[in-house]
């Protein structure tokens, strides 16, 4: 008996094989990111200087890890909205008829997001010598790690709203109208210390506020404190994110049990 | 197996050994969206081996049946039992027992046929050796292993129903139950699927249940049952249905259908109903009746049409409604 039950297994293999053809798919989850962070880190270096961040970071440099978590974050979408399209097509009444829980349905679900996601992301962590960012052997493991917890809490929260969706255009813009903004508000666009202090509430109670910090902190694992700036430890964004993926994904397995079916 | 599953067998195998295991059993199952009554307290029991049939026009409750003996609609009333072992308290028992062929394709159109089947098997947990061998019968019985490479979108409408019946079969059910499963095909496909269907019934032991509004399909079948407005209105060989029917079925399309049939009431003290603007008339000696009807009334008939029941021809008789009434089908 492995760790992954075979049945979950072979959902997750099922979602990786699919991804690998269809190409556009792999190319946009990457591109749109790409874009912003070309558009907004450069374009904002010279005047846009958001207080709060770190003496000797320029903002190419502090948007970076914001844009990883944004490909985290639309590569788990686009394979949520999978699920969406799996029920419109008919493939997954054939899934809930085999003799599994719906909760494993969810973890192989989840765990080929989180391995797409992962690969995305690491595709775009490649460029991080581009920002100006010098990568150890250890930052990048951390990285890695950070990159896998916060995409199985992103995707597991993207099949929340997958398996309760009609459509796929519904899909879209739940997405867009909550987890873009909550995204926004994570410290990827701008540190919480400069924020108005009712914008540093709310960035404090969002969990991706400190999946962002665990991943910038791994990010710059080599760097001194003071070039990261003012962020919650490892000993709080570890936990708090271990904590959020485990809440997301027993909140997908159950709204899962409870959908009674295509 | 798991320990609950061991208990479950032995409660399930209960009965006398002389009597041959019940494959479906169902009682009074009823069932309702919001207002609407799809099912309405329906009884019957499929024996090991038999190829079942529901038989009834769109909207009689046949896809609402197999969505509930199929274990995805939940909050059905009444009892259902698959070799013994209760739907709604022991799913995952029934679950593996169960082949599945749905209406509406449930192949992952981007995956080849091969890889289609080993997710289908790996998701009843089965793996390695048996997965390749139970992939290669499977292939082979439904001569698609030529095939299985190909990936799933490629292949035509017949092929891709054949690939759901391998999929569905793949890990050995005993009970397979399938959803309108000519629908869509043209006959010579059809054809073909149906003789699939014979030798894996043959090859297998395996039970089948399907529904149909296809009456040649359903003439087919050992035993149907006929659903009507969510009702189960008759059950029993096809053989035995027509003999229900009194004889011969004359049908005549006349210009004025109510006086025609006034009339042959007046004439032969024969009664006739009126289905879908025809004079449809029962009779034990019809090609007598035929013959004086056209002598006498010849000159108000369009057209008579005379002929041995037909499985229509019981449902019209048993429920008095024509078989393909209400809006035009566009499940078909």
């Amino acid at each position: 008996m492995s760790i992954v039950p075979v049945q979950a297994a072979t959902l997750w293999w099922r979602e990786i094989t699919r991804f690998r053809r269809q190409r556009s798919v792999i190319i946009g989850s990457l591109v749109q990111p790409l874009i912003f962070w070309v558009l907004i880190g450069w374009g904002f270096r010279a005047s846009f200087k958001p207080s709060g961040m770190p003496a000797g970071i320029d903002y190419v440099q502090y948007f970076y890890p914001g844009v990883i978590m944004l490909v985290l974050l639309f590569t788990a979408i686009f394979a949520t909205i999978q699920t969406v399209e799996d029920r419109q097509a008919g493939f997954l009444q054939g899934v809930l008829v085999a003799p599994i829980s719906r909760a494993t349905v969810i973890l192989g679900q989840a765990l080929g997001g989180t391995t797409l996601a992962l690969a995305q992301g690491l595709i775009f962590l490649a460029l991080a010598p581009l920002a100006g960012i010098a990568l150890s052997l250890s930052a990048i493991v951390t990285t890695a790690m950070m990159m896998a917890l916060i995409a199985f809490a992103l995707t597991s929260i993207g099949l929340t709203i997958a398996w309760r969706i009609e459509s796929t255009r519904g899909f879209h813009l739940i997405m867009n109208s909550i987890l873009v903004p909550i995204w926004f508000l994570s410290g990827a666009f701008f540190p919480a210390n400069g924020a108005p202090s009712w914008l540093a509430w709310v960035m404090r109670i969002n969990p991706l506020t400190y999946q962002m910090a665990a991943l910038r902190k791994g990010l710059y694992l080599a760097y001194p404190a003071a070039a990261i700036g003012a962020l919650p430890p490892f000993s709080l964004s570890i936990p708090v994110s271990i904590g959020f993926a485990i809440v997301a994904f027993a909140v997908a397995s159950r709204v899962a049990s409870r959908t009674s079916a295509v | 197996m798991d320990i609950q599953e061991v208990v479950s067998d032995r409660v399930g195998s209960r009965g006398d050994a002389a009597a041959p295991p019940l494959a479906l059993e169902v009682e009074h199952l009823s069932f309702s969206y919001s207002e609407r009554r799809a099912l309405d307290d329906v009884t019957f029991a499929v024996k090991a081996g038999e190829i079942f049939g529901f038989l009834g026009p769109n909207g009689g409750g046949k896809t609402t049946l197999f969505r509930i003996l199929s274990t995805l609609a939940a909050s059905a009333s009444g009892t259902a039992r698959v070799f013994g072992h209760d739907l709604a308290g022991n799913t995952m028992a029934v679950r593996r027992r169960l082949g599945v062929v749905f209406q509406h394709p449930s192949l992952d159109q981007k995956l080849t046929v091969a890889e289609n089947l080993a997710h289908h098997g790996r998701l009843f947990g089965i793996t390695g050796t048996r997965l390749h061998e139970r992939s290669r019968l499977m292939l082979e019985r439904l001569s698609l292993t030529d095939r299985a490479n190909d990936v799933v979108e490629t292949l035509s409408g017949g092929l891709k129903r054949r690939v759901e019946l391998a999929k569905a079969m793949l890990h050995e059910p005993e009970l397979l139950i399938l959803d309108e499963p000519s629908t869509g095909l043209d006959p010579a496909a059809r054809r073909e699927f149906h003789s699939a269907l014979a030798e894996l019934r043959a090859a297998n032991r395996v039970t089948i249940v399907l529904t149909t509004h296809d009456m040649e399909e359903a003439g087919q079948c050992d035993r149907i049952a006929i659903l009507h407005r969510g009702r189960m209105v008759a059950i029993g060989a096809p053989g035995e249905l027509k003999a229900r029917v009194g004889g011969d079925v004359i049908v005549i399309r006349a210009a004025a259908p109510e006086t025609f049939s006034r009339k042959l009431a007046e004439r032969f003290s024969v009664s006739g109903t009126i289905v879908d603007g025809t004079v449809r008339v029962e009779h034990p000696r019809g090609h007598a009746l035929v013959a004086e009807m056209v002598d006498a009334l010849g000159g108000e008939i369009d057209s008579v049409t005379f002929g041995k029941p037909t499985l229509e021809d019981v449902f019209i008789h048993l429920t008095g409604d024509r078989f393909f009434a209400g809006a035009p089908d566009s499940a078909s």
